[in-house]
């Protein structure tokens, strides 16, 4: 009657990769937009190594979380946006009247932007060499961060995915990009958070769990293996995919009823 | 001559009463603003940096480049207005109307000018809460004239994209220049404290000497006054017009 | 009714939250094989009740069995029996048509091999073999249409369902899509149910019309006797002279009862049906009456709407209730 879950999960992935390879603009997009502004971030803010305390020789190896974390967003929030246009073009019905198990459809949509998360990482990190990042971590070092990259992007998507099942609306996950936009600047990206002068801004940033998944990144970029960071990154990154894939689950049983 | 300013005026209260009439219209404000906060907020030890020497501090450093960003942005959306109204046919209208269609250029220009005032104001408010000096007499003027230039230049170039495309796809061709002239440009700290490829992005950026200027403004200590103006007014008419090219152009296109 | 392929329904409703019924107790029955057409305007329920027997909206009340299967506690058997094209052609503007019917094909279980084997066959049964490799983005309406009945057909199944599957659709297009229709339900034995507001098309198609108004079904019979029950075809002659009227009146008066005309026409109830119409004109001729218009009319799927509902079946549509697309 109906095929095995993995046939399933193999088909619906296959079009999420095609879907986004076939779209010049996104796979652009993706790759070159956090680029630039991680050279723009980069550069303009290298008189900040300067700082008294600041844990780094150069800012560029400091910012290098920056297109990382930034690219996971895009990329979860494309994703999203793509769940919610099936939903609301009518091709989230069609598949639903074949034997799909709805739980490859969520699946099928990860396993794209964990594809894409595995192409940025390995990009960035390419590029970010080219222009002088120095993992102090070293070879493995990128696979861990290339590896949390796509855990990240995997959290960020189980919340694209739950606007898009709960919404059924492209207008409403695309509209969510500005909050995910401030959350991560709200955070430890730009300074560590004990050089942040403001208290309330330092508070937040402590509360925020995208400064651990910066911090995470960040330690093996300039410290090479602490422990800490390491445990804390990992553990929020975990964390949010637990509960993010949860929600995400229970939002497709409601849908899919 | 009468036509002119008739029809500017028409445009200008049709532009206006849409705006008031929506609380949309801040959205210019929210990118600078948050930026503002965030950088404001995130970034103040970079003014422990040696070498930064702006005496106003980090936080009056950072709201020049939100006001002025939320400025051109004014400029931007209201390119983004033209061409919506090109896309939903309401702009043909207006070209079969008009009696002096150069007066519609004007009109949105005023309309710009009008929500930036409280944009602008607003970004203000906010600053002045986190703590900027208020500094009154040529100063200030100075300082809201160069920003008035630089929302004319940006809203003249939006509505020339604008005029020339005549489909909502012209939005991110606006935004993207402006983007980009925003940003490269000494935003985190002082054009003397970059290095690399900013900074000679950042030199050759004409935005940046009015950035400087406006910086000047603030802290009671104008410096590169006439250069910043000339660019202001340089661009300013430059793409005026470039406006009316595209404004040749909508004509044409009928 | 064997598990096969047949539809049965009874008093089936559907409420929303908001708003009238969408669907007000509807009953039916399509046997195998079956070619069924509902028929109605806008907003009259049509597509709430494919929705329904497509297991994607839950009825209120009521039962169906599509293939045998219930539709609330089987739908799995139920969907695996059925194929729908439904209103929106719902496909993926980047992939190809291939793609579509290859993942299809990966869904239902097909085997590798099968999958492109079925794929060949069906994108040349719907004429698409040359489009096949575009993306979807650049086919016309038609080519959508034509897909969108390809991949309803990918698990050859017994029951098909088509929700107004040519609105939108040039006359060619149409012409097109009704052969293969037409082939399936005669060929392959398929029991198709189409909803349409296009009467021609309920006419042509469907063995057997249910004209639906309001989520009710007013009538429901094959199109002939619908139209057979509300009369006989009418004939029509306006005199090129008018003071020959009465003369025409008595000449057409020998072939049926007089019925209101035009303004200085006069139009008589043929008794025997257009087979009069030869004599009728012999008559004319006879009498050296001369007509400057003979028209023969004969009654349509709109008159037996407007004999029930006391509407026309054109324009009467408001549009489906807007609480039918927020099914979530």
């Amino acid at each position: 009657m109906g095929s095995s879950l993995l046939v399933q999960v193999a088909a619906l992935a296959r079009r999420s990769v095609l879907r986004t390879v076939r779209q010049p603009a996104v796979m652009i997009s993706a790759l070159l937009f956090p680029m630039m502004f991680f050279s723009i971030n980069a550069y303009g803010l290298d008189a900040a190594a300067r700082i008294p305390g600041f844990p780094a020789d150069s800012y560029l190896d400091f910012a290098f979380a920056f297109p990382l974390i930034q690219a996971s967003l895009f990329g979860a929030i494309t994703a999203g946006a793509d769940l919610a246009r099936d939903i609301e073009s009518g091709f989230f019905d069609r598949l639903s009247l074949t034997p799909m198990r709805p739980v490859s459809l969520l699946l099928g949509m990860l396993a794209g932007i964990v594809a894409l998360g595995l192409l940025q990482g390995v990009v960035f990190l390419a590029v970010g060499t080219l222009m002088g990042v120095d993992v102090s971590s070293g070879f493995f070092g990128m696979v861990v961060i290339v590896f949390f990259t796509v855990l990240v992007a995997l959290g960020f998507g189980g919340i694209g995915a739950i606007l898009a099942l709960r919404t059924g609306s492209v207008e409403a996950v695309e509209s969510a990009f500005p909050l995910f936009f401030v959350a991560i600047f709200m955070s430890s990206i730009n300074l560590p958070r004990d050089l942040i002068e403001a208290d309330w801004f330092r508070i937040v940033a402590t509360i925020n769990p995208i400064s651990y998944l910066v911090e995470g990144i960040r330690s093996l970029v300039i410290t090479g293996w602490d422990a800490q960071a390491l445990t804390l990154g990992f553990g929020c990154a975990a964390g949010i995919v637990v509960v993010a894939l949860g929600g995400a689950a229970a939002s497709l049983r409601t849908r899919a009823t | 001559m009468g036509g002119f300013f008739w029809v500017a005026g028409a445009v200008a209260g049709r532009q206006i009463y849409k705006y008031f009439g929506n609380p949309a219209f801040l959205a210019p404000a929210l990118f600078p603003l948050f930026f503002f906060v965030a950088f404001a907020g995130g970034l103040t030890r970079v003014g422990d940096v040696p070498g930064f020497d702006y005496s106003a501090g980090y936080i009056a450093f950072q709201y020049v480049w939100a006001l002025l960003q939320a400025v051109a942005m004014g400029g931007a959306f209201t390119g983004f207005s033209i061409a919506g109204d090109f896309e939903n046919g309401f702009a043909r209208r207006l070209l079969l109307a008009a009696s002096n269609r150069s007066g519609i250029i004007l009109g949105y220009m005023i309309a710009s000018l009008a929500r930036v005032t409280i944009t602008g104001a607003l970004v203000t408010a906010i600053a002045l809460i986190a703590g900027i000096p208020i500094s009154g007499g040529y100063d200030l003027f100075g300082l809201i004239g160069l920003a008035v230039l630089v929302n004319v230049a940006a809203t003249l170039f939006g509505a020339g994209v604008a005029m020339l495309m005549r489909t909502q796809q012209a939005g991110p061709v606006i935004r993207t220049p402006i983007f980009l002239v925003l940003f490269l440009a000494p935003v985190f700290v002082p054009l003397n404290l970059l290095r690399g490829w900013i900074e000679a992005a950042a030199r050759l950026n004409p935005f940046t000497t009015i950035l400087d200027a406006a910086r000047g403004f603030l802290a009671g200590e104008p410096t590169n006054v006439l250069p910043a103006y000339a660019i202001g007014l340089a661009l300013a008419l430059t793409f005026a017009l470039w406006a009316l090219f595209g404004l040749r152009s909508a004509e044409k296109a009928g | 009714m064997g598990r096969k392929g047949g539809i049965e329904v009874e008093d089936l409703v559907r409420e929303f939250r908001k708003g009238p019924r969408a669907v007000d107790g509807i009953s039916l029955r399509v046997e195998p094989g079956e070619v069924y057409g509902f028929l109605g305007p806008n907003g009259a329920g049509k597509s709430t009740t494919v929705l329904m027997l497509t297991t994607l909206l839950p009825p209120t009340s009521g039962t169906a069995r599509v293939a045998g299967y219930d539709i609330v506690k089987e739908g799995p058997q139920v969907r695996a029996s059925i194929g729908a094209a439904l209103q929106e052609a719902a496909l993926d503007p980047f992939l190809t048509g291939r793609d579509h019917l290859r993942l299809q094909g990966a869904l239902h279980g097909l085997p590798r091999a099968e999958r492109r084997k079925r794929g060949d066959e069906l994108l040349e049964r719907v004429g698409l073999s040359e489009a096949a490799d575009r993306r979807v983005r650049g086919y016309s309406g038609g080519m959508k249409r034509r897909l969108d009945l390809a991949l309803a057909l990918v698990h050859r199944p017994s029951i098909l369902f088509l929700d107004e599957p040519t609105t939108g659709l040039d006359p060619q297009s149409r012409s097109a899509l009704w052969g293969e229709v037409s082939r399936l339900a005669r060929e392959n034995g398929v029991t198709v149910f189409l909803t349409t507001q296009y009467l021609e098309e309920a006419d042509v198609l469907a063995d057997r019309v249910g004209i639906i108004d309001q989520g009710r079904i007013v009538a429901e019979d094959t199109p002939e006797a619908l139209k057979a029950e509300i009369g006989r075809p009418s004939v029509e002659a306006t005199p090129m002279n008018p003071e020959e009227r009465d003369a025409v009146a008595r000449a057409l008066g020998r072939f049926g009862e007089e019925i209101p005309a035009q303004p200085g026409a006069v139009a008589v109830r043929l008794n025997h049906g257009a087979g009069d119409l030869a004599d009728v004109v012999r008559a004319l001729d006879a009498e050296g009456l001369k007509v400057s218009n003979l028209r023969l009319d004969e009654p349509s799927l709109n008159d037996v709407f407007l004999e029930k509902t006391g509407r026309s079946l054109e324009g009467a549509g408001e549009g489906e209730p807007k609480a039918e697309a927020a099914q979530t």
